[in-house]
């Protein structure tokens, strides 16, 4: 056998090629997003606190490709990759970062309170933990009005030590309610290492505690986590049953935009190592392979993300503030059938 | 009118409101099958089915949080705490969540739900299980609390709580669920933001809300027999409170007795004193009073139970006061 390179691979048909691109795209969006977030937060363009989502793309991706556009979706704190591949627009999340009216909250939530009520998504949650029941319940609505959408919950993987996703995922087995719960491990809850919080290091073991369906899942590959999402997403919708997905992926930068990518708690050679398995460049490379991309298609690609993300940096920049006078709009709602 | 128990009162305004809008669902410990730990939801489980009458493990967190997300997405649920006690383990949910999501979410998603049950002393409980959280959830913009101290009240006040687009704290009273009260016939809601005149009166003011209503009836009773015409008014709402009822009612008896079972510090009572203070001083003709219970636990012995809670005779003692009657 020669030593050479691997076969070429099975060339894709036109509608996988297409698949593909769109996710290559997202992720590439998701990654120039929030490494331009970083440059406006370090220019004082976007205050409190920021987490970006660098390196774990292909779980946003993946997953949310599985899902139909009546689904929900709630997430932490962690969530601007979630909400641009949800379909809200790079220019809201931006604004919303930079506290603008034009944000997709109205600039009243700023990097860890992104909504989008038509989207269904549900937030954008900064309580680690909390809304894991809160996707419950809106899977608990689901099934009370008869339908057959699905509730997704995206948390890292410190969140699954808290109580509130022990006593979400039982009611949710118990109940057989259509949530998945999407653990993200990216191996650190801010500096504390899997192995210093959790007695177990297999997450996904823990849906044995609630006689619910889990899997490990390999989150740099973003046609594995399609293909997992693909499993829970006909088991909720098809048989309203829960799953609990661990999906394996690493952040490449600090917890938030206090904490140095390495240096304290991990070393400069560990985000190496992790890095040699991207997923953006997992995926090029497949499709390098198959055929569907070549040099010119990267560099339009990214081009166009380019675009994109300075597009919605001017759109954040130039839009106006939030009105004074909506300091004290939408505390209570303006309406109800008895109104006080 | 016909007569009935506050937990009768109750349980009609819930089943009214279940067969009137099928969104609203009761969740929450022991509710279904055991008829509820007071009663309240009892029958609701036959009429209504386990779809809407819904039993939980005892996971306050969990299922207060399931609640707050179904009615993030459309329905109006309505969580029974068995006791306000053990909501403080849920709390992180009403604060954090229920109340704010409106807000964060730049007015885009809502949140109309009912947290309901008893809160306050009933008799030797102890410490953990004789609190009174009203001032608490009433600190927190987007919250409503609500405080029912009759049958007629808790059944038009629940109903206007589960029509209501907001979250609402709403506590009843373990000693309050026997008592019986007139209740109009049909249907009827009692607004949110509504304190009322339980007895008109020209020498006094007493506030009072939940269970020291009756309290403070029982002094303005004794306090005719000495010739002191008082009058009390039920706060029901603590948020948003009736100011002008408050207001009004201070501008023509010129003092006031501010009475609760919470605790002094911060309490709903600070809250009225700084209201009546800041609008009408020049009205006072004497430092406005608080009756509390005592800044202690709740001990557990009958003597000393007693001595830590707001009764008739330290309001009388307090209206006095202010009277400057021996």
């Amino acid at each position: 056998m020669a030593a050479s390179t691997k076969p070429a691979r099975k060339p894709a048909s036109p509608d996988t090629a297409a698949l593909h691109r769109q996710y290559l795209r997202q992720m590439l969006l998701i990654r120039r997003f929030e490494e331009k977030t970083g440059e406006a937060y370090s220019l004082g363009k976007i205050g409190g606190f920021c987490h970006l989502y660098i390196g774990q793309e292909a779980v946003a991706v993946g997953s949310i490709a599985a899902l139909r556009p009546d689904d929900y979706i709630t997430s932490a704190y962690r969530e601007h990759g979630q909400a641009l591949t949800r379909g809200i627009t790079s220019r809201a999340v931006m604004a919303e970062l930079f506290g603008k009216a034009t944000g997709c909250s109205h600039g009243k939530g700023g990097s860890m309170h992104l909504f989008d009520a038509k989207l269904g998504f549900l937030g954008g949650h900064g309580i680690v933990g909390s809304h894991i029941p809160i996707a419950a319940g809106a899977a608990f609505a689901i099934k009370y009005k008869g339908g057959n959408q699905v509730s997704v919950c995206y948390f890292g993987e410190a969140a699954a030590n808290i109580g509130a996703f022990h006593e979400a995922l039982n009611m949710a087995s118990l109940w057989d309610l259509p949530a998945i719960f999407i653990c993200e491990n990216n191996g650190y809850g801010m500096g504390t290492a899997v192995a210093r919080a959790s007695a177990v290091q297999s997450l996904s073991t823990r849906g044995n505690a609630y006689d619910m369906p889990a899997e490990m899942v390999d989150g740099q590959d973003v046609l594995v986590v399609r293909e997992a999402m693909d499993r829970a997403v006909k088991r909720a919708r098809e048989e309203s049953k829960p799953t609990l997905l661990e999906i394996r992926t690493y952040r490449y930068v600090g917890h938030s935009m206090s904490d140095a990518a390495h240096g304290t708690y991990r070393t400069k050679d560990e985000v190496e190592e992790y890095r040699r398995r991207d997923p953006i460049k997992l995926l090029a490379d497949r499709m390098r392979g198959e055929g569907t991309l070549d040099d010119a298609g990267w560099e339009a690609l990214e081009a166009e993300v380019k675009a994109e993300v300075d597009d919605a940096y001017t759109f954040a920049e130039e839009s106006p503030e939030p009105d004074p006078s909506q300091l004290y709009a939408d505390v209570y709602a303006e309406s109800g059938e008895a109104k006080s | 009118m016909s007569v009935m128990t506050y937990r009768d009162a109750l349980n009609q305004a819930l089943r009214e409101e279940m067969l009137r809008d099928d969104r609203v669902f009761l969740m929450g410990e022991e509710v279904a099958e055991y008829d509820g730990a007071y009663k309240v939801s009892r029958g609701l489980l036959k009429e209504f089915g386990p779809k809407r009458i819904v039993d939980t493990p005892i996971a306050e967190l969990g299922f207060t949080g399931i609640g707050v997300g179904a009615a993030m997405v459309g329905l109006r649920p309505v969580i029974e705490m068995m006791t306000w006690n053990f909501a403080l383990l849920a709390i992180d949910e009403i604060v954090n969540t229920a109340a704010k999501i409106r807000y964060m979410s730049g007015g885009q998603i809502g949140c109309p739900i009912v947290f309901r049950g008893p809160g306050g002393a009933a008799l030797q409980l102890g410490a953990q299980h004789s609190q009174s959280f009203e001032s608490w959830y009433s600190h927190i913009p987007g919250l409503k609390v609500v405080m029912p101290a009759t049958p007629a009240d808790a059944k038009g006040l629940l109903k206007a709580a589960i029509r209501d687009d907001n979250p609402v704290v709403f506590i009843e009273g373990e000693m309050l669920y026997n008592n019986k009260g007139e209740v109009p016939e049909g249907e009827y809601l009692t607004p949110l933001g509504t304190a009322d005149i339980k007895r008109a009166g020209t020498d006094v003011t007493i506030v009072s809300h939940g269970k020291t209503v009756a309290v403070a009836l029982k002094a303005a009773e004794q306090l005719a027999a000495e010739g002191v015409n008082a009058e009390v008014i039920d706060l029901r709402t603590i948020r948003p409170l009736d100011t002008a009822t408050i207001l009004g009612s201070v501008s023509r008896t010129n003092r006031c007795v501010v009475v609760e079972e919470g605790w002094q510090f911060a309490g709903v009572g600070a809250q009225v004193v700084d209201l009546i203070q800041r609008e009408i001083f020049d009205a006072l003709d004497a430092p406005v009073l608080r009756v509390t219970g005592a800044d202690v636990p709740m001990p557990y012995n009958k003597h000393l139970e007693k001595a830590a809670k707001a009764d008739p005779a330290k309001v009388i003692a307090a209206a006095k006061q202010v009277l400057y009657l021996p």
